[in-house]
């Protein structure tokens, strides 16, 4: 059975390929997959009618007791030969009817077969869960084939009501499942069948599970997405909405129906609107004009009328219903298919336009008119024997309370004389010669059908017209299933044609009789409809609840979200101080001891700091703000170095001197001032939530050191760095291998913010272009080299510089400091593992060197210091880290474990190696690469542009986002 | 551990400036307070560490006295990425400058027209107010109000010309075949 499922998979997946390849063809290799399917299926008919079972269990998630648990009981048996035989028939019908070359196709085909497959698994499916998702795929299916191309309003509209609705009740059913899983705990749908359990969770799971049945299955109030869904092709209408999906609520009722009947609720629920879809759904289809609205609306009406037989609990009409189920798909399939036949030679479905096509298309006319005799239940249709051993079971007990019965037979009978004035009104107006119009209309047929078009239609039709007489032969495959059900009538009725003068063959005859009345009285009956019409509707008040949900969200977005980021940002931190804040005040472990300080120096740094950081409140010049902001940061320097940590003392130092160098290339660029905006009173909310926010973090610093009472995770990893990191430095230890991962993240984010800073400034590149020196420039230079010492030229890209904008002692400098600069930054790197260093301290030191050239010698002096892409040096940093880690796993230990080498060179001498130091090398890339891009960035390229006066120029059609 | 009363009150002042200047609108002083709470952070990480100790580097601090080199790893890569972060706001606030001689944090127009309510939400309208084609064809509201004209003369003309065959729903559109 799996093996079938992963077929219709295939095939779903090679569909558009095979379209493709073959055009519309390809539908008759595809219908060979549920056909083989089909035939699997009828082998096994033997055996199941025997009493046995094929079941198929293969684990899935064992931890979640999820398996792929198939079954095939008899049940199931008939309803995957009506899934698998209905559906190779419409794929075979679907390669006539498109045309060779129509667009779309290959996503449609695609689409059907994988809907086949899931809805294959969904009868077959023995654990609840499997079932749901089978169950939830066979909607998305839906959606995705009623939505088509999404290029029509219409259908987009129609398919997502459709999502909507029936994913609504898919996940009450989800939760109904699980509840009802809970009650008889079992997953497995057999065993909570035969053991369902009792009590009011039981109760709530069976309504929540009908919620899903009800509105898959399009049962009033819920009806009015299976007409909207008629959007979609013809075929998915005789498939999905005739023959298939809308019978899942159908067969999970059925399925359910032996254990649950009398589950309180079950009955009233399931004959109630069983009934009212009938009753409503007849209704409505009498006065459709359009053929397939007209079917549409007379399937609501059967699904109630299946829905009442298989969820009233009883073996007589659980019996009727399969056989009405069975006898359903055939003659409705049929007639949608017929309809898309007429839809395709004469290019209309309205009932009004079409005239005398009977004579014109005999054979499709013979076709749907059997199609329709066994949907009016007329003898010796299967229809006929469905409906006869529904009435009779009705009439003899069928209900376990009598009024009930009679109540529902009286609705049956209506709605079945509804039934036969709405198959009336189908045939007159598709098929009948009308006095009012012209002898044949539309005049010429635009496309006669073909032999293999008619094919499906008239397969199915005379399937139904072959099982009505020799429906004693369908006995023992219904009666395998009805039989787990109690009977209620005092005998059983074998299914047959004949019965002899009974009371239901006067019921079936008063229906005929009645239904021929309605409609030889179509226009009274039609006026009256017209003065009984209601203003209401269920498609209105679906709409109206989307629509006040959707008010509903913009209220609530319009009065939370007002567009002022500070607002939102003191929302978020007044919610830390009232919740983090309150929990901090009165139920905390204040700590009972405190230390004034660990050196006297930290106060004093201290004091320095916090001057610093109050003065950038005030300070509302630019760079001044920034210097004393960099004052905090090297003022935290130092207050790192007192704490016992050279590396992050030495890493502070670097970065916030490369972070002021930074901001004054861009301060630059920007007014001297910053523009005070906020009025006093604003300034004095800020400040309030700004003095609780410290005085909470500060809180939250000492009463988290207090709390510490374990030990830490970090006391053991001196030894382990020495024993399996190779260094003595245990902090680059920590970083290189202990938490590697850490790392590996954090040097990726670098990556991303070095790609982020270049794209904000080049926009519409990655970078620009390098600046190197022209040719002509290089040849001056070479030329002044070879005759005297470079006495008055210290740097190679200075001769671009204006004379006014040059210095000499830092070229100088520069130039003699470069070279040593970036030997110190490898020492650091290769040092790190056992001394203050690696990889961030070495590339932020080459970075400086970089910043030195850039600021001496300018931009053309930037390019040649470093004629490389920045984004190649990321890269490769990237890579050279990733490989470490892969490495590690190749040498069969972690990822990112590192592994120790101890050799001896000739001119080195003794070589201790970790793998660990390629990683590190990694870092100093990206780092390096940050830096580098930052520079040509916010540096390179802001020269560039004010040297050439480069505006800001858009290409035709392009916006700016702000 | 006792913790000290120094390094909280540090703490404590820069979280507060931080605050205060993230809560501005010019685009410089949000990136300053940025500064500082990034500071604030890393300080406050290092000082959960514990007393202050040796340098954690074997061959200079026994083990038993060192410092804790766990909050170490963890700031220091902090430090870093607070300047990846920060030179991005730089290129963000040159950015907005650039193309619109602003850097300030501006008020959200779009908030501020959903605060209005305005123009169509969303994409649920009431199917009265579709064109006729494009509406469910399980909307039969058209047997009392036809308010579109053009739907109501399509209506008339059908009636006309079909004399006794009662008209009603709104029907499907014309498929394919309609087309041709």
């Amino acid at each position: 059975m799996l093996v079938l499922l992963l077929l219709h998979l295939l095939a779903g997946v090679l569909a558009p390929v095979l379209v493709r390849w073959w055009g519309r063809q390809a539908f008759l290799a595809l219908a060979l997959v549920p056909a083989a399917g089909f035939a699997w299926t009828m082998a096994q008919l033997d055996a199941v009618v025997g009493g046995d079972e094929v079941r198929e269990a293969v684990p899935w998630v064992p931890a979640l007791d999820l398996a792929v648990t198939l079954r095939l009981d008899s049940l199931a048996l008939l309803f995957a030969a009506l899934v698998t035989g209905v559906g190779a028939l419409v794929l075979v019908y679907c390669a006539r009817y498109f045309e060779p070359d129509e667009e779309g196709v290959g996503r449609f085909a695609g689409n059907l077969t994988a809907f086949a497959g899931s809805m294959l698994g969904l009868v077959l499916a023995d654990d609840l869960l499997l079932l749901y998702v089978f169950w939830e795929l066979t909607t998305v299916f839906s959606f995705l084939l009623i939505g088509g191309s999404g290029a029509r309003v219409a259908a987009r509209r129609a398919a997502s009501q459709a999502l909507v609705l029936t994913t609504a009740g898919g996940l009450a059913m989800l939760v109904g499942l699980i509840m009802i899983a809970e009650a008889s705990g079992s997953y497995l749908l057999s065993e909570v069948v035969a053991d369902p359990g009792s009590g009011p969770l039981l109760t709530a799971g069976t309504v929540l599970v009908l919620a899903g049945a009800v509105t898959k299955s399009a049962l009033v109030p819920f009806h009015f997405w299976l007409p909207a869904a008629m959007e979609a092709p013809t075929p998915v209408s005789a498939y999905l909405h005739a023959a298939a999906m809308v019978k899942a609520g159908i067969y999970l009722v059925a399925r359910l129906a032996p254990g649950f009947a009398d589950v309180p609720g079950w009955r009233p629920i399931v004959l109630g609107l069983g009934v009212a879809t009938m009753l409503v759904g007849g209704y409505r289809a009498l006065r459709q004009n359009d053929l397939k609205l007209l079917l549409a609306f007379g399937t609501v009406s059967q699904l109630g009328f299946l829905m009442t037989l298989v969820g009233a609990g009883s073996r007589e009409l659980a019996a009727a219903g399969l056989v009405m189920t069975l006898a359903h798909a055939l003659f409705k399939s049929t007639l949608f298919l017929g309809v898309g036949v007429i839809d395709h030679a004469t290019g209309t479905r309205d009932l009004r336009e079409l005239s005398g096509l009977g004579r014109r298309l005999p054979a499709l006319a013979g076709a749907a008119g059997l199609a329709a005799a066994s949907m009016a239940g007329l003898p010796p249709l299967l229809g006929f024997v469905g409906k006869e051993a529904a009435f009779t079971a009705l009439w003899d007990g069928g209900l376990p309370d009598r009024t009930a019965a009679v109540v529902v037979l009286a609705g049956l009978v209506l709605g079945s004389v509804l039934t036969v004035a709405y198959t009336l009104r189908f045939v007159w107006g598709a098929f009948a010669r009308k006095p009012a119009s012209p002898p044949t209309a539309p005049a010429e047929l635009a496309h006669p059908p073909t032999a293999l078009f008619l094919a499906a239609p008239v397969v199915l039709t005379l399937t139904g017209l072959v099982l009505g007489p020799a429906s004693p032969l369908l006995e023992p495959l219904v009666a395998g299933y009805a039989d787990t059900l109690p009977l209620l009538a005092p005998e059983v009725v074998p299914l047959a044609l004949w019965h002899g003068w009974q009371p239901a063959l006067a019921l079936s005859l008063l229906t005929l009789l009645g239904g021929a009345a309605i409609f030889a009285a179509r226009r009274p009956v039609h006026r009256l409809q017209r003065r009984w019409a209601v203003g209401a509707s269920a498609d209105e008040g679906y709409w109206n609840t989307l629509q006040a949900v959707d008010r509903l969200a913009v209220l609530v977005t319009g009065t939370t979200q007002r567009g002022s980021l500070p607002a939102y940002l003191g929302t978020i931190l007044v919610v830390v101080l009232a919740l983090p804040g309150s929990v901090l005040v009165f139920r905390a472990p204040w700590p009972g001891e405190w230390r004034a300080w660990d050196t006297p120096v930290q106060a004093l740094v201290g004091a320095v700091v916090l001057i610093a950081a109050a003065l950038a409140l005030r300070i509302h010049q630019r760079l001044s703000a920034v210097l004393v902001v960099g004052v905090t940061g090297y003022g935290l320097a130092v207050l790192f170095a007192l704490q016992g940590a050279p590396d992050l003392a030495l890493t502070q130092f670097l970065v916030e001197t490369l972070t002021l160098v930074v901001f004054v290339l861009v301060l630059r660029k920007l007014p001297k001032d910053i523009t005070e905006r906020h009025r006093p009173r604003e300034r004095a909310v800020r400040g309030v939530i700004a003095v609780a926010v410290g005085l909470l973090m500060a809180g939250v610093g000492a009463v988290a050191l207090a709390a510490r009472t374990a030990t830490p995770v970090s006391v053991a990893y001196p030894e382990q760095a020495y024993e399996f990191g190779g260094g003595k430095n245990v902090v680059n230890v920590t970083l290189v291998d202990i938490r590697a991962w850490d790392t590996l993240g954090e040097i990726s984010l670098l990556v991303v913010a070095a790609t982020g800073i270049a794209s904000l400034v080049f926009l519409r590149r990655r970078t620009g272009v390098i600046a190197r020196l022209a040719q002509e420039q290089r040849a001056v230079r070479a030329e002044r080299w070879s005759r005297r010492a470079p006495r008055r030229r210290w740097l190679a890209g200075s001769v671009a510089l204006a004379p006014e904008r040059r210095s000499v002692v830092l070229e100088v400098l520069t130039r003699i400091l470069f070279h040593s600069i970036i030997v110190f930054s490898l020492f650091l790197l290769f040092s790190g593992h056992n001394q203050p260093g690696g990889g961030f301290a070495g590339g932020l030191v080459a970075g400086l060197a970089l910043v030195l050239r850039y600021l001496a010698g300018g931009r053309y002096e930037l390019g040649e210091a470093a004629p490389v892409d920045p984004g190649l040096l990321l890269g490769a940093g990237l890579l050279v880290a990733g490989t470490t880690g892969v490495g590690g796993l190749i040498l069969g230990a972690e990822v990112l474990q590192s592994a120790i080498f101890d050799f001896t060179l000739p001119v080195l001498g003794d070589i201790h190696l970790v793998t660990s130091l390629f990683f590190d090398m990694g870092v100093y890339l990206i780092v390096v690469g940050l830096v580098l891009d930052v520079l040509r960035s916010l540096g390179a390229e802001l020269d560039r542009q004010e040297d050439e006066h480069d505006a800001i120029d858009l290409a035709p059609g392009e916006v700016v986002l702000r | 551990m006792t913790p000290t009363v120094v390094l909280p009150v540090i703490i404590g002042g820069l979280y507060a400036a931080g605050v205060y200047l993230l809560l501005d609108r010019s685009l410089t002083r949000v990136l300053l307070g940025f500064l500082l709470l990034g500071n604030a952070t890393n300080l406050l990480v290092l000082s959960s560490g514990g007393p202050a100790g040796g340098p954690p580097i074997i061959g200079v601090t026994e083990p038993g006295e060192m410092s804790d080199p766990l909050t170490q790893a963890l700031v220091l890569t902090a430090i870093v990425i607070t300047f990846g972060i920060a030179a991005f706001l730089l290129a963000m606030i040159y950015r907005s400058w650039r193309l619109v001689r602003q850097e300030v944090v501006g008020v959200d127009e779009e908030d501020r027209r959903v605060a209005r309510r305005e123009g169509i939400h969303a994409d649920e309208l009431d199917p009265d107010d579709l064109a006729p084609e494009d509406r469910s064809a399980a909307h039969a509201d058209s047997l009392h109000s036809s308010s579109l004209e053009g739907d109501r003369a399509a209506e008339h003309a059908l009636a006309e010309r079909y004399a006794g065959i009662p008209s009603d729903d709104v029907d499907l559109p014309p498929t394919r075949g309609a087309a041709r």
